[in-house]
């Protein structure tokens, strides 16, 4: 049974269709490249996903459950997690704090809960140094490193047991040393049974780790199958839409 | 853990310690970055340059009593303010609120009501227009600016027209313990000073140590990462309006006790006090900072210099120009200090 599946999922922006009827499914320990053009619809579909928009029409399943995700946090209770595009970081903040907004750690003193600085430091700094990367938990995001700001993003995924994790281009904004860092990652997660979403322009990334590749263009898929029964030349055709469908 | 940690622990470059081995130095730079810092700095200084050059009319106890309850009402509305500016938001509101609040809680004990319920009264009326502001922009999405702007006018009108344009002071039965809450002192410290650092304590502990108080910083430094990671950003808009509304309130109250009589005037200029104190204080405009020292610390700076100018025998229709120029030089400093980080 897949972990996550997509039914005929549309989504209108007013009068723009980003997604125009998608089917998509992801077993367990798969990663799945997704792939396609500026404003294909990559990043509403992720978003849908992970509840930050309801879709207009279509269903949404995981391990065959019909779910509605409402808010992000409902997604996150199913065991989605996401690092998104833009990184949804806040600047003002520190690495750990950043980690933990939104189910911070929480030590009660009577009737009152405060936050447990100590351990969520804790915490942080060990994800980070499973992530190898030299993010410190008290630095504030502003001045970090593009890499250091991803490793921040990527912690937010490992604080629980994800079925599936989302990452939208979480190499766009990186060192060569550290997209290898991240593609590792993602293997491992594999590995360790959850299913991965990796969204990225880099064919590189996408046929160094997927299992298997889905393109979008003008918010409808046009291709899904297996890497090693593709090519990143037919892929580039699918993307640019000098191949029609595959 | 299921990733594999046998392979991950020895490969790793750092260590943990190493991640988490830079405490002690991240608090000295933070203390000398931080604008309350300096800004208590420099009411130190104030404080002993009036000292020597007004050393009977400054450092008495009657002026350090003075000084404390004037700023007092203008810091407890700070405190307020500051949860609001840090999620990014303004409140023009609160100088209004103080005379809506007043004007209710006053033709409540006119009537002779007891204190209490007349109080009660009040603190509804000033929750009442933070509750408008916070939907208005919470749920709303409508600009802080003009929201309150027009909350500012509304409150204002309905004061007036409330008091029927006319002073209240026949408080009825509970006059004496009313006047003695907001007029009178414990251990001789005047009473809304005592709520003051309470309040500041009570607000450095929600700002620092709940996940509400990280949840404004968190809306103030990006907005939309706050909601894609699970903040309930409209209900803690929404909180933080009604926050600053009934700080507003409290101080109303007591202000109204202090002066013993309530119109619907008072309060006016107010939130240009206020905010002025928030912003000296190192709470940015544009959100995602901010203090509860600072609000405090800011508030008393305000005041110390506006005693100190009556001393040096400045008309007090200075005082505008002064605060004014406070807020824009604050601003200023911020920037100077933004670009550095750059
Ligand atoms: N919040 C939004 N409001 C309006 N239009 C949007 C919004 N988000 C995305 N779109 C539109 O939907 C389409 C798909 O965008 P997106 O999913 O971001 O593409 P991709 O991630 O593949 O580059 C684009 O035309 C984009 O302009
Ligand atoms: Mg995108």
């Amino acid at each position: 049974m897949p972990v996550l599946e997509l039914r005929n999922i549309s989504k209108n922006f007013g009068a723009i269709r980003a997604l125009n009827g998608v089917d998509l499914s992801l077993d367990p320990g798969e990663v799945l490249g997704l792939m396609g053009d500026n404003g294909a619809g990559k990043s509403t579909i992720v978003k849908i996903i992970a509840g930050n928009f309801l879709p207009t029409g279509g269903e949404i399943f995981v391990d065959g459950e019909h779910v509605q995700f409402s808010k992000p946090l409902d997604a996150r209770q199913k065991g989605i997690e996401v690092v998104y595009q833009d990184l949804a970081l806040c600047n003002n903040l520190t690495a750990a704090a950043n980690v933990f907004l939104g189910r911070e750690l929480k030590r009660g003193i009577g009737p009152f809960q405060f936050l447990d600085h100590a351990r969520m430091i804790k915490k942080a700094g060990e994800l980070f140094v499973e992530l190898k990367s030299e993010t410190r938990p008290r630095d504030l995001v502003v001045q970090m490193s593009g890499g250091q700001r991803q490793a921040v993003a990527i912690a937010r995924t490992r604080l629980t047991e994800p079925k599936v994790v989302l990452m939208d281009e979480p190499t766009a904004a990186i060192s060569v040393r550290q997209v290898a860092e991240v593609l590792d990652l993602i293997r491992r997660l594999r590995d360790a049974g959850h299913a991965v979403v990796l969204i990225s322009h880099r064919m590189p990334d996408v046929f160094a780790v997927a299992d298997r590749v889905a393109v979008m263009r003008r918010g409808s898929k046009v291709a899904d199958k297996l890497i090693s029964k593709s090519s990143p030349e037919e892929v580039t055709g699918l993307i640019t839409g000098a191949i029609d469908v595959a | 853990m299921s990733l594999d940690a046998r392979q991950a622990k020895p490969a790793a470059s750092v260590a943990v310690e190493s991640v988490l081995g830079n405490k002690e130095k991240t608090i000295f730079q933070r203390l000398l970055s931080a604008q309350s810092f300096w800004v208590t700095i420099a009411l130190g200084v104030m404080v002993v340059v009036m000292s020597i050059l007004q050393p009977e009319a400054f450092s008495s106890w009657d002026n350090f009593y003075n000084i404390t309850r004037n700023f007092a009402f203008v810091g407890i509305i700070a405190l307020g303010m500051t949860a609001v500016i840090i999620t990014g938001g303004i409140d023009l509101s609160v100088g209004s609120i103080i005379g809506f609040v007043g004007v209710a809680t006053g033709v409540m004990l006119q009537a002779e009501y007891s204190w209490w319920l007349s109080s009660l009264v009040g603190l509804s009326a000033g929750l009442l227009v933070g509750l408008v502001n916070g939907y208005l922009v919470a749920y709303l999405n409508l600009s802080a600016f003009v929201v309150t702007l027009g909350t500012l006018s509304i409150a204002r009108s309905l004061a007036i027209v409330l008091s029927g344009n006319k002073m209240l002071y026949e408080f009825g039965p509970d006059a004496d313990i009313f006047n003695w809450i907001g007029g009178g002192d414990i251990l001789t410290i005047a009473n809304p000073v005592w709520l003051l650092v309470v309040s500041t304590i009570i607000f450095a502990i929600i700002l620092n140590q709940t996940a509400w108080g990280r949840y404004l910083y968190a809306i103030g430094g990006n907005e939309q990462a706050a909601q894609a990671t699970g903040v309930p950003v409209q209900r803690i808009k929404l909180q933080a309006y009604l926050l600053c509304a009934f700080m507003t309130a409290i101080a109303a109250v007591m202000l109204t006790g202090y002066n013993g009589s309530a119109i619907n005037a008072n309060g006016t200029g107010y939130e240009l006090r206020v905010i002025a104190s928030t912003v000296i204080g190192g709470a940015n405009l544009m959100g995602g900072s901010g203090g509860a020292y600072g609000a405090f610390i800011g508030a008393a700076l305000i005041e110390v210099i506006r005693n100190s100018l009556i001393m040096a025998g400045v008309d007090s229709n200075w005082q505008g120009t002064f605060v004014g120029s406070f807020i824009i030089l604050a601003v200023l400093l911020e920037q100077v200090r933004g670009r550095r980080r750059d």
